[in-house]
């Protein structure tokens, strides 16, 4: 893959660009342009590229609009008033081509980039990935790691250095899985199966979140992710402490709730994935009771900051 | 050609962006369109957002159609004689309405009031039948609510009914002018939009009985 | 009795809402009683409320977008209050209320400000550009007003009765459906903005005729203002997107109500079917508001750079090629939902090659100053801005259109700030230049320089200061509709945000004293020979404010740029054209059909948002009752004698005959 091989080593106007067109403080920990894996590094330089493809004619243009503003003004007896000059076929010919090659141009980027950094595609790594199923519920995560038997509540544990494969659903209503520094965001989906492949490179802790809005409790949806090395991974699945995730405990998260701490399971239906993504389990209950009819106040009072 | 015009031809031989005066005729200098033009292509532009609605709702049919869950398939419940008849009542009204055009034109009251009354009585023929086809599903259990399929359905070909029942109220109003108001020309205009009306949703239909009835029973 | 209206509707455990909604209620009502004490009344009712007036229209229309765009302005100030308050805090408003908040915000700037907005210059300009007398419908011009003033009164009573959608601005289903939205709000939303939408539709049918249909005499395509081609445009975007609205909220209303199964998580209901049908509808939406802001900018530029606009037909083409094209992207708004790369790249590609119809006028409009002589009035100012925004406005639009870039971008303050950069510096500007540069036309008085100038500068910086550090956190990775967070790196940004805002409300505050300021100056500000900018097209060619019949005698056309043309040859010859014949005009009369057909509307909104069936039906037959008596009128028309417009014709032709007089021997 062109985009995650080049990954390695950016090109200097790149950085210069990096340095330049935006503050500082852009580059540290969960700036998308500081991402900690192959796939993020992809689409960060993908769109410092298409940055500076359109740089290159919107500064031109907009240094020419005042240059031109300036210089025609009505008190500057110098400008030569041409009140006829309404049409040129080489301006014309000329104004047509330059966005057109720079679209051109683009969507070459475009096409290539699409295809190489599609979330679904697995990434081209020896490794195996490690299969993760994300489940959103209103309003918080749920992590099912099928190999290893566990599951976790807000709180998704991943190995660097090894492809991630996650399959990603919703148990009610939209949301996006995204962590900045890792790359891609997708769609969780009530009835579909979305998956993305990603990979972390660094330890750390990073900041992860819904990114699509899903009601009153949706800025609590946070499980931020922490990226060990694999041996310390393993530990932790091993150590893993909790009841056994099955249809009764899924019954549970489907009531809503707000800023749910992390806790886990040990011991996972291996069928719960499939069944909330096959619609065979009931959806999310959604609010209790309200203003105006069953609605507005929620039964589970959290509200406010974390 | 004069001069002027002659020298900007050269300049500008392919006239691409030459903002001259038009030498070729038909580009819409004629001023305002009479009444009856502007009435009717007002209209006609109506027709066409609402063939968009129809549109989206065709579309959304073609993706629900599969969507059964677990309830009826499509040639589990259509029943082709009575859609038939269906189909027979509405374009004899649409047949009718044209005879009423004719009778319009001759400016003939009874004529008029007649062909108007039978266009209205086929209508409702056809919304009777509809309707009965409705009911029946509606008394096995596969009302809109059993499926996405059957709210598809529902709403694309109730909303062709809803059409042809707000037509037959405004056809009644439309007897109403003719009769207290003579063939002026104002009625004459909202007449000639009736009419489009009418065949639109004959069209309509014809799109309805065959992508909806005719395959739906083949698939 | 009443449905699910009760008691409990009214938020009294909320005093924000409580308190405003009792202000604006109070304001209203006061308006109310001043005006009928002062016997006003009968006047308003009779030139205004019952006009059919396309001039008179398209001012109420505009009043009503400037009282929304205050509306969602505040909403504005809010939730930049509530983001830089709410860091480890839970700031002063809980998400039910914030969430309200934003989407109100939404749904009122696009629907209910920036369309009235533009549809207002649209009805008071198009006709007189044109030189003709009316639009093609005048009474279904009246009923497409008072419609989208009941979606924005809808809007606005869900304040004070029960609550509004807590959704976003589109209600993206299962949120929206009655599951997870029980309440009244996504009901408040749907009615209303089916309501209002039905009037946008109307109007497109009403523009398209009239601009294919009515033109004057000589008025061939290729000779129409710009303004008239983007008004066309946007029309015909009107007329082909908005059904598109009409059927999916139809199908989310029955969801809602009736159980059906569109979009609903159960029984194979599809969600993202919404997500096409609604964005299908929703970017060119955006096109009908940018459209026409583009033929304000042609037109504003090129009267102060006082020369035709560059590239006439380039621009047409510009034009109906952005038309086109602004069908074909709309899955850009869900990259995310892992359509595949083939569909990515094509939406991709075909989201990017708008930019160069966008680009093409940038262009011609960079040519139009070329050679010119370029006054800096208070238009061109916003032209200006526009210029040098927009471009930027456009590159993250482009940069948004990259599905990789997209994949980290999508939902975040970044995309917030772009269409912030496009929509306020592409539209909002070009309504602030168009309503300074019509508004002599339209009351008589040019608006204060001065004071323009400051909101101009005001304007421009809020709006950079404001929306600059969103990028900023959009890159950080922050997304929108964050009632609270805690993540230290945002929080100087959004505290300069705040800043912005307030230099915004600075800006909104010359804007208004500007409005104030030209009332009280408006004997020095008289603009006496109906064209105040030396300006080229035919509105400028009658008296300011123009007649009721507009043009006494209906102009021959004879060129691209018809009133240009008449002025060079009545300087040649140093005096006007020949008297004209006069002819009695016949005019549409009023008709207060509009104003009951929407206070039924009204009713039936209200009636179904709350369940309460017997006013549903009270209304249904009221509005159907309104139209057979509309038409049941023998007399549609009344005749001004040509007497009356011979005078009235006289006075303007003397102050241009006085002006030209004044121009030749100084």
């Amino acid at each position: 893959m062109e985009f995650i091989r080049r990954s390695g080593g950016r090109t200097v106007p790149q950085f210069c660009l990096l340095a330049m067109a935006l503050a500082p403080s852009l580059a540290r920990a969960d700036s998308i342009l500081a991402p900690v894996g192959p796939v993020g590094r992809g689409d960060s330089i993908i769109i410092l590229d298409a940055l500076v493809i359109m740089l290159a004619i919107v500064i031109p243009t907009m240094i020419a609009t005042l240059a031109f503003a300036w210089w025609y003004r009505a008190s500057n007896a110098r400008a030569v008033y041409r009140p006829d000059f309404t049409y040129s076929g080489k301006i014309e010919l000329i104004v047509w081509s330059i966005p057109t090659l720079t679209i051109f141009f683009l969507g070459g980027v475009i096409w290539i980039g699409s295809h190489k950094l599609d979330p679904f595609e697995p990434l081209p790594s020896t490794a195996k990935p490690l299969e993760i199923e994300a489940v959103a519920f209103d309003w918080k995560w749920l992590f099912i790691y099928p190999e290893q038997g566990i599951a976790s509540v807000n709180q998704l544990v991943v190995p660097v250095g090894r492809p991630l494969h996650f399959r990603i659903t919703s148990a009610s209503v939209f949301n996006a899985f995204f962590v900045p520094s890792f790359g891609s965001m997708i769609y969780a989906m009530n009835g579909m199966v979305s998956q993305l492949n990603l990979q972390v490179d660094k330890p750390g802790k990073y900041l992860g979140f819904s990114a699509h809005f899903s009601g009153d409790g949706f800025p609590d949806m946070r499980f931020d992710p922490v990226a060990v090395p694999p041996d310390q991974f393993a530990g932790w699945a091993a150590g893993v402490k909790g009841a056994r995730l099955n249809r009764a405990a899924v019954g549970a998260l489907l009531k809503q709730s707000r800023a749910v701490k992390p806790y886990a399971y040990k011991g996972v239906d291996p069928t719960l994935f499939d069944a909330i993504a096959a619609q065979k389990l009931p959806p999310g209950e959604g609010p209790q009771s309200g203003r105006s009819g069953p609605g507005a106040q929620n039964v589970v009072p959290h509200g406010g900051a974390p | 050609m004069s001069a002027a015009e002659f020298t900007t031809a050269i300049a500008d031989p392919y006239r691409l962006g030459h903002r001259g005066p038009n030498l070729a005729r038909g580009h819409g200098g004629g001023g305002p369109a009479t009444k009856r033009v502007i009435v009717g292509y007002g209209f006609w532009l109506f027709l066409l957002s609402d063939i968009i609605i129809f549109a989206c709702l065709f579309a959304t049919y073609a993706v629900l159609a599969d969507a059964t869950a677990g309830g009826p398939k499509a040639r589990d419940i259509f029943e082709l004689d009575r859609v038939a008849w269906e189909t027979a009542c509405l374009l004899a009204s649409s047949f009718l309405c044209g005879l009423a055009t004719i009778a319009v034109a001759q400016r003939n009251q009874i004529l008029t009031q007649a062909a108007l009354v039978a266009t209205g009585l086929t209508g409702l023929a056809f919304i009777l039948l509809e309707s009965s086809e409705f009911a029946a599903l509606h008394a096995q259990g596969f009302g809109p609510t059993r499926s996405a399929f059957l709210t598809g359905f529902f709403t694309l070909v109730g909303c062709h009914g809803v059409h042809v029942t707000a037509g037959l109220l405004w056809l009644g109003t439309m007897m109403a002018q003719f009769y207290a108001k003579g063939f002026r020309p104002d009625i004459g205009r909202r007449f000639l939009c009736f009419s489009m009306f009418l065949h639109f949703l004959d069209v309509v239909w014809v799109a309805i009985f065959s992508l909806v009835y005719l395959v739906g029973t083949r698939l | 009795m009443f449905g699910k209206l009760g008691w409990d509707a009214i938020p009294l455990d909320q005093p924000i809402p409580l308190i405003a909604g009792a202000v604006v209620m109070l304001l209203g009502l006061g308006m109310i009683v001043w005006v009928i004490a002062k016997g006003w009344f009968p006047y308003l009712w009779k030139e205004w409320i019952t006009s059919v007036d396309h001039k008179h229209i398209g001012i109420m229309y505009v009043l009503l977008g400037l009282l929304m765009l205050v509306r969602g302005f505040i909403d504005a100030i809010m939730m930049r209050a509530q983001q830089a308050m709410a860091f480890h805090a839970g700031g002063y408003l809980p998400p039910e209320h914030y969430d309200q908040v934003f989407s109100a915000h939404g749904t009122i700037m696009v629907l209910f400000a920036a369309m009235p907005l533009v549809i207002g210059i649209m009805n008071f300009v198009v006709p007189l550009q044109l030189g003709v007398r009316d639009v093609a419908f005048p009474t279904l011009n009246s009923v497409s007003f008072w419609l989208t003033a009941t979606g924005a009164l809808l809007v606005n009573v869900s304040l004070l009765i029960g609550e509004f959608a807590r959704t976003g601005w589109l209600p993206y289903p299962p949120l929206s459906e009655l599951r997870y939205s029980p309440g009244v709000g996504v009901d408040y939303y749907l009615w209303a903005v089916q309501i209002s939408g039905v009037g946008t539709l109307l109007t497109g049918i009403n523009f398209v005729t009239t601009i294919l249909k009515i033109r004057a005499p000589g008025m061939t395509y290729l000779r129409m203002p710009m303004f008239c081609w983007t008004a066309l445009a946007s029309c015909l975007l009107i007329l082909a997107a908005f059904p598109v609205l009409t059927a999916t909220l139809a199908m989310l209303t029955l969801d809602r109500y009736l159980g059906f199964h569109f979009f609903t998580n159960e029984a194979g209901g599809n969600a993202m079917m919404f997500m096409n049908l609604i964005w299908a509808w929703g970017h060119p939406e955006v096109y009908i508001l940018v459209l026409p802001a583009f033929g304000i900018y042609s037109e504003v530029i090129s009267t102060f750079s006082s020369k035709p606009l560059f590239g006439y037909r380039s621009m047409v083409a510009a034009t109906l090629f952005i038309c086109i094209v602004s069908f074909c992207t709309w899955l850009h708004h869900f990259f995310t939902m892992g359509a595949g790369g083939d569909v990515n790249a094509a939406f991709g590609i075909s989201t990017s090659i708008i930019a160069v119809g966008t680009g093409v006028k940038m262009y011609n409009w960079l040519f139009t100053m070329y050679g010119g002589r370029i006054r800096f009035t208070t238009p061109m100012l916003w032209s200006l801005g526009f210029m040098t925004t927009f471009v930027i406005g456009g590159l993250t639009g482009v940069l948004l259109a990259v599905p990789p870039a997209d994949f980290l971008l999508h939902n975040s303050m970044f995309l917030v700030a772009h269409f912030h950069h496009v929509i306020i510096g592409g539209v909002v500007f070009a309504l602030l230049a168009g309503i300074e540069y019509w508004w002599p036309k339209a009351f008589g008085y040019r608006l204060d320089e001065r004071w323009g100038k400051a909101a101009f500068w005001f304007g421009l910086v809020g709006f950079y200061v404001t929306f600059m550090p969103m990028y900023v956190v959009g890159i950080l990775g922050m997304t929108r509709r964050l009632q609270h967070y805690d993540v230290a790196d945002w929080y100087p940004w959004l505290l300069v945000s705040a800043v912005g805002i307030l230099i915004l409300m600075g800006g909104a505050a010359c804007q208004i004293t500007q409005l104030v300021v030209s009332f009280l100056r408006r004997h020095e500000l008289r603009d006496t020979t109906g064209d105040p900018w030396d300006g080229r097209s035919l509105e400028w060619a009658t008296a300011s404010p123009p007649p009721v019949f507009n043009f006494a005698v209906l102009p021959q056309v004879q060129d691209a740029e018809a009133y240009w043309d008449v002025k060079r040859r009545a300087r040649e010859a140093e005096e006007l054209g020949g008297q004209p014949h006069y002819a009695p005009v016949e005019m549409p009369r009023n008709s207060p059909t509009g104003f009951v057909c929407a206070f039924f509307a009204t009713l039936i909104g209200f009636a179904l948002i709350w369940h309460i069936w017997w006013l549903m039906i009270v209304g249904l037959v009221g509005a159907y009752a309104t139209f057979v008596v509309f038409a049941w009128r023998d007399v549609p028309e009344y005749v001004i004698p040509a007497e009356e417009v011979e005078r009235i014709d006289r006075a303007d032709r003397q102050a241009r005959q006085e002006a030209l007089s004044g121009a030749v021997t100084t």
